[in-house]
């Protein structure tokens, strides 16, 4: 499979990463050749194979639905460049 | 005190247990070393205050006769993808600037519980993503082994901090973490031992994640006992941890019995693989033969889907992390490059951020989970994986335990294997299968190369059997009798 520029283009939007224009090309050569070499999974006979996501074989635990934790703003305000009143600050985010 | 850096974990305990010496005074030997051996770049943060303080408390307990666990006072270091309380954690990566977890890692909190003392955070390639150490924003770590004319070589990677800090006898023992081959490739290039466990077997939570279905965490040390010693106080269940097994942590160091006779070793036709280098294929075959030597009977096997494994990897692996890494949007925590709108900020943050190996691997995974692709791509290696997975199992009904190279080819010059990212992917033909279904695998230095450079050998074992990979592994080492280190 190979990639062109302007696919490239789309899926590093997709991905939110700025690329600048210069080295779309080189990347779409190196993607395309990832993805060239990869291909050889087509010659595998996969006909009523179930997918294999995890190789645990149980279903999820689920834990008590109760509080067990808590008590601890400053260890949440530890990481933000800029805490207003005991509240967690950040770019807006909603349109 | 230099003498004190040369040291296994399980000599030094015994030596701490006698009175021989403090953990102070072993401590202040390492950081000695630490500092002595910068040049390597084998620390992102080195934490001396706290290693300090951790070994007076550890010779305290001792004094009071109440040693914490099976690691009281030994110096490791931890690899900078585990989130430690109050000290920076990079994950050898520009978008995690001036992170501090305010939590830790359950794995490097067992390892603390069980009083080990933490020396400093080890480099990493980016995310663990990659195979020489040669991807991370805090700069290249450079082998302590070097090459032809002292040219400087890869530790492997992604462990490559964490590998060369122990084999330049900076920590007695650190932890690394194995998606693909990140634990036992680096410890192959670098002449030390490294166990990827089980995929369950230990926690992984607060390790920043690369793919979640292969990440797991093992110990890299310069023995196979000190593996053992190491493994047991790492693992165990964890309720934080949804994937983490409800299983009793065995005793590792006791299945070190040194008898393997009877014992039946799979040797898989399909890792003899074209243009495979000589000093490579002697030295899987010394291998079988110290085996044999020992007792075991040697059986060959065939692993039908193994050359199909590292492109299933390259889907899989790719297609966690673009998910994985997707919270890195600048918003919270970590770096931020402002933009004109919402998108151009997340566009400018990632794009800065992320390093040129893991901005391909984010897209492509972007890409095999598109709409469109999703089936062609990431359906079809999901059952790939399966038949992977099949293989292993079927083989595992007549073996105890399967032996393989660890690695194509000794380290490599820093520079080599970059121009193509396939080639650089190459090197965990051997490791990223085992990976894929799961299991736990084991690197021991075997011997050195023409070059005096060292190779290592690989067991697998059975899901939850890491006692009868480590049994093997400690037979192969007494054979071995491997004494290489570096200049």
């Amino acid at each position: 499979m190979s990639l062109d520029k302007d696919t490239v283009r789309n899926i590093a939007y997709l991905a939110r990463i700025r690329i600048a224009d210069a080295d779309l090309e080189p990347l779409s050569g190196e993607l395309s050749g990832i993805l060239d070499w990869i291909e050889q999974l087509n010659a595998v006979n996969t006909d009523g194979v179930e997918p294999l996501a995890s190789v645990v074989d149980v279903t999820l635990p689920r834990r008590k639905d109760e509080v067990t934790d808590g008590n601890c703003q400053d260890k949440v305000l530890a990481n933000t460049t800029d805490p207003e009143d005991g509240f967690y600050t950040v770019p807006k985010v909603v349109e | 005190m230099s003498t004190l850096t040369n040291l296994t974990i399980a000599e030094a305990r015994n030596g701490l247990a006698k009175g021989d010496f403090s953990s102070q005074e072993l401590t202040e030997s390492h950081i000695a070393a630490m500092e002595a051996a910068r040049g390597l770049n084998a620390f992102i943060t080195e934490t001396p205050d706290i290693a300090q303080l951790r070994a007076k408390a550890s010779d305290e307990r001792r004094a009071k006769g109440e040693p914490a666990g099976a690691m009281d006072g030994i110096p490791i270091a931890i690899k900078d993808l585990f989130c430690t309380e109050g000290v920076l954690t990079t994950a050898a990566s520009h978008i995690l600037d001036g992170f501090v977890p305010p939590y830790e890692s359950t794995v490097s909190a067992n390892l603390m519980n069980a009083g080990a003392v933490m020396l400093g955070k080890t480099n990493l390639d980016e995310f663990a993503m990659g195979s020489a150490n040669i991807t991370s924003y805090y700069g290249n770590v450079i082998n302590p082994w070097k090459g032809k004319g002292g040219k400087d070589l890869v530790p492997g990677g992604s462990s490559g901090g964490s590998a060369a800090a122990v084999a330049a006898r900076m920590a007695m023992g650190a932890t690394g973490t194995d998606t693909g081959g990140s634990i036992r490739q680096p410890a192959a290039f670098t002449g030390i031992v490294g166990l990827k466990p089980t995929y369950g077997r230990c926690s992984r939570w607060g390790i920043v994640a690369f793919a979640s279905s292969l990440d797991q965490a093992g110990p890299m040390t310069r023995s196979v006992r000190d593996a053992a010693i190491m493994l047991g106080a790492m693992a165990g269940h964890d309720p934080k941890d949804s994937t983490s097994a409800p299983l009793p942590v065995p005793d590792f160091e006791a299945a070190l019995t040194g008898n393997i006779k009877g014992l039946r070793v799979g040797v898989p036709k399909e890792y003899r693989i074209d243009g495979m280098a000589t000093e490579i294929e002697g030295i899987w075959q010394q291998g079988i033969d110290w085996l044999k030597d020992a007792g075991a009977e040697i059986v060959d096997v065939s692993l039908p889907h193994t050359e199909y494994a590292l492109p299933t990897y390259y889907i899989v692996a790719p297609a966690e992390a673009s998910s994985n890494l997707a919270r890195y949007d600048g918003v919270r925590f970590g770096l931020r490059v402002p933009g004109d709108s919402l998108d151009d900020m997340y566009r400018n943050t990632r794009g800065e951020g992320f390093g040129d190996e893991v901005q391909r691997r984010i897209l492509i995974g972007a890409y095999v989970l598109s709409a469109g692709f999703y089936d062609a791509y990431y359906m079809k290696a999901q059952r790939v994986r399966r038949l992977i997975a099949e293989d292993f199992k079927k083989v595992f009904e007549n073996v105890d335990v399967i032996l393989t190279p660890t690695a194509p080819s000794a380290a490599f010059a820093i520079g080599e294997k970059m121009d193509d990212p396939v080639a650089m992917y190459l090197n965990d033909i051997f490791t990223v299968p085992a990976s894929l279904a799961g299991l736990p695998g084991i690197s021991l230095p075997a011997s050195l190369n023409s070059d005096g450079l060292p190779l290592g050998l690989q067991l697998l074992g059975k899901p939850f059997d890491e006692e009868t990979v480590l049994r093997a592994a400690g037979v192969l080492e007494t054979a071995a009798a491997f004494d290489g280190r570096p200049a």
